[in-house]
């Protein structure tokens, strides 16, 4: 598994620095100098600039910039699509996880790479796909069509185009932590006459519920900001087919710079959001082992 | 008791040589997995390379050999590589930094480590493009030396180590938390300085894991549509990246040209998850016998 979203679910056991174990005071304030200059030159700053470029006219600009029609309903589009898209890759990030933690069997650590195989696709690429399938060039896509149902350039082809990019994150948050837990909980419940529902409403998920939280709102951050495979399948329809970050460019596009940091502030929001919940759940995770 | 009721002639458990377990839902949930996984990722993955056989050989190599796109494979990779290389640097910092030493700012710095990974890229795109403008607050600062990075080429490198930091910091993190203090005491003991610990004892058992942020941070960025696109000033032959000539063949509806550039950026993807996947196993290896 890569874990890179992951932090280690204890704190560090506190050392006790000892001279031979540690660098010299002038090594460690140069190295902790280094990392808060480029914390702030590549991380700080672009924060701070978002929030600032998008108050530049003022609070009334602002709030009038966030409730265009068009920015109104780019809202609503990218919270129907998360809503769709999140639950859905929900069940199967649960369903994936049992099936790969609580079981043996042959190809598993193939199945895990095809599960994170979204993650090291091109997200031009994730919607490229969709138009493959689906647009006027394909039988397939001719047939839907006929029948009048429209994929491409509608909100389906966001839909789809959301799931395939946030597909693995409930299942890879869930899959190296129930492995960790195993399987004797479960297998007590089972023994003791519990059904499959039962052992696992009430014994495996209070036991994963902050794992699966963190699964959650990582898979909604991204399902909100998507931009590339979303900006593929859209069309760019205007009060129709875009979301929160298609607004932003088209926005930006027009030199609207103002409005277009006044809703990307919104999504920089939810990337705050998103950190502040994490930084709870491993403090939570943290203090429940400890 | 499986949900499914294993058929004579067909049977999940068959297939995966599944090893009995008293926990049910093995064939509910690994068949409801790989149903989902088929029709989200693998079905619309394998149209791709269907569709990159439309051209023929020569077709196909005429297109990935254009002067254009050949100019953006360079750009694509080159910065990606640079910017990979630099998050190694740093990342490998941070992670010293937040693992090891104790300082005022430090549960802030971790937390916001993952900021590129929470914020929409398009917000990042159109933050680091004004910041890093003639006229923005980086860019003012830079524009007197004559460097000048957005609309760029630095402008993409500039972009791909804003997005590759975090997965650096966040691999590195786990194996520098795990290491024991006992292996530094040691080398003390024997009269290692603390540079010759740093780099003949602490930064082997570091490579597996410095490679593998580096893998991940290069594959990310290759990929990376929103970040870097409105950075980049997309000029022909200069700033355009690989992603962004897929679009441009889609906007043109060269639907076959798009798919043979994709279809490169997918295999070379695929062979750096082979790649990631064999420098984890080591990582697992080497820190078991550490």
């Amino acid at each position: 598994m890569t874990g890179f979203v992951t932090q280690p679910d204890s704190p560090p056991p506190a050392r006790t620095p000892t001279r031979a174990t540690t660098e010299p005071l002038l090594v460690r304030v140069i190295l902790i100098g280094v990392a808060f200059l480029f914390f702030a030159v590549f991380l700080l700053i672009p924060l701070a600039a978002v929030f600032i470029e998008a108050l530049k006219k003022g609070w009334d600009t602002y709030v009038n910039s966030i409730s265009t029609p068009d920015s109104i309903s780019a809202i609503k589009l990218t919270l129907l699509v998360a809503a769709i898209s999140v639950p859905l890759n929900l069940v199967f990030g649960v369903a994936a996880a049992w099936s790969v933690a609580k079981f043996e069997f042959r190809g598993k650590q193939f199945l895990i790479s095809l599960i994170d195989l979204p993650f090291s696709v091109s997200p031009v690429i994730s919607g490229l796909i969709y138009v493959l399938i689906f647009g006027a060039q394909s039988r397939f896509g001719q047939a839907l069509r006929e029948l009048d149902v429209r994929v491409l350039f509608a909100v389906p082809g966001i839909v789809l185009a959301t799931i395939f990019v946030t597909f693995p994150f409930v299942a890879r948050e869930l899959i190296p932590l129930m492995q960790a837990q195993g399987n004797d909980e479960e297998e007590a419940a089972v023994m003791l006459g519990a059904g499959g529902f039962t052992t696992f409403f009430r014994v495996t998920l209070p036991n994963i519920k902050w794992g699966l939280m963190y699964g959650i709102i990582l898979c909604n951050a991204r399902a909100m900001g998507e931009f590339g495979a979303v900006s593929v399948v859209s069309g760019h329809i205007r009060g129709l087919t875009n979301t929160i970050p298609l607004h932003v460019e088209i926005l930006y596009n027009e030199y609207n710079f103002v409005p277009a940091f006044a809703v990307a502030s919104l999504l920089a929001l939810l990337a705050l959001l998103t950190l502040c919940v994490k930084s709870f759940i491993e403090w939570r995770r943290g203090g429940l082992e400890a | 008791m499986p949900a499914f009721p294993a058929t004579e002639n067909f049977s999940l458990r068959k297939v995966f040589s599944f090893q009995h377990s008293v926990l049910p839902g093995f064939s509910l949930t690994m068949g409801y997995s790989l149903a989902y996984l088929s029709l989200i990722v693998l079905i619309p993955l394998a149209t791709v390379f269907f569709k990159s056989t439309e051209l023929g050989l020569a077709g196909f190599w005429k297109t990935v050999t254009h002067p254009r796109i050949l100019a953006s494979f360079k750009l694509s990779f080159g910065a990606s590589l640079i910017a990979a290389a630099i998050n190694v640097f740093f990342g490998l910092n941070f992670a010293w930094v937040l693992s090891r030493y104790r300082f005022p700012g430090k549960k802030i710095l971790d937390a916001l480590i993952d900021l590129p990974f929470a914020m929409p890229t398009a917000v990042t795109g159109i933050t680091l493009a004004t910041l890093y403008a003639r006229n923005g607050w980086i860019g003012r600062l830079l524009a007197p030396f004559g460097i000048e990075v957005s609309y760029t080429p630095l402008g993409v490198l500039v972009a791909s180590v804003f997005i590759g930091l975090p997965f650096v910091v966040r691999t590195l993190q786990p194996v520098l938390e795990d290491l024991e203090v006992e292996v530094e005491e040691a080398a003390a003991c024997l009269g290692a300085n603390r540079w010759q610990t740093f780099w003949r004892v602490i930064f082997p058992i570091l490579t597996p894991a410095l490679l593998t942020g580096f893998a991940l941070a290069f594959a990310r960025a290759v990929g990376e549509y929103g970040s870097i696109v409105f950075i980049a000033g997309n000029m022909p032959m200069v700033s355009e990246i690989t992603p962004l000539m897929i679009i441009t063949k889609l906007e043109q509806y060269d639907y076959a040209g798009a798919t043979a550039i994709a279809t490169v950026m997918l295999v070379f993807s695929f062979i750096i998850l082979l790649l990631i996947n064999t420098l984890q196993a080591w990582s697992r290896r080497s820190q078991k016998d550490a």
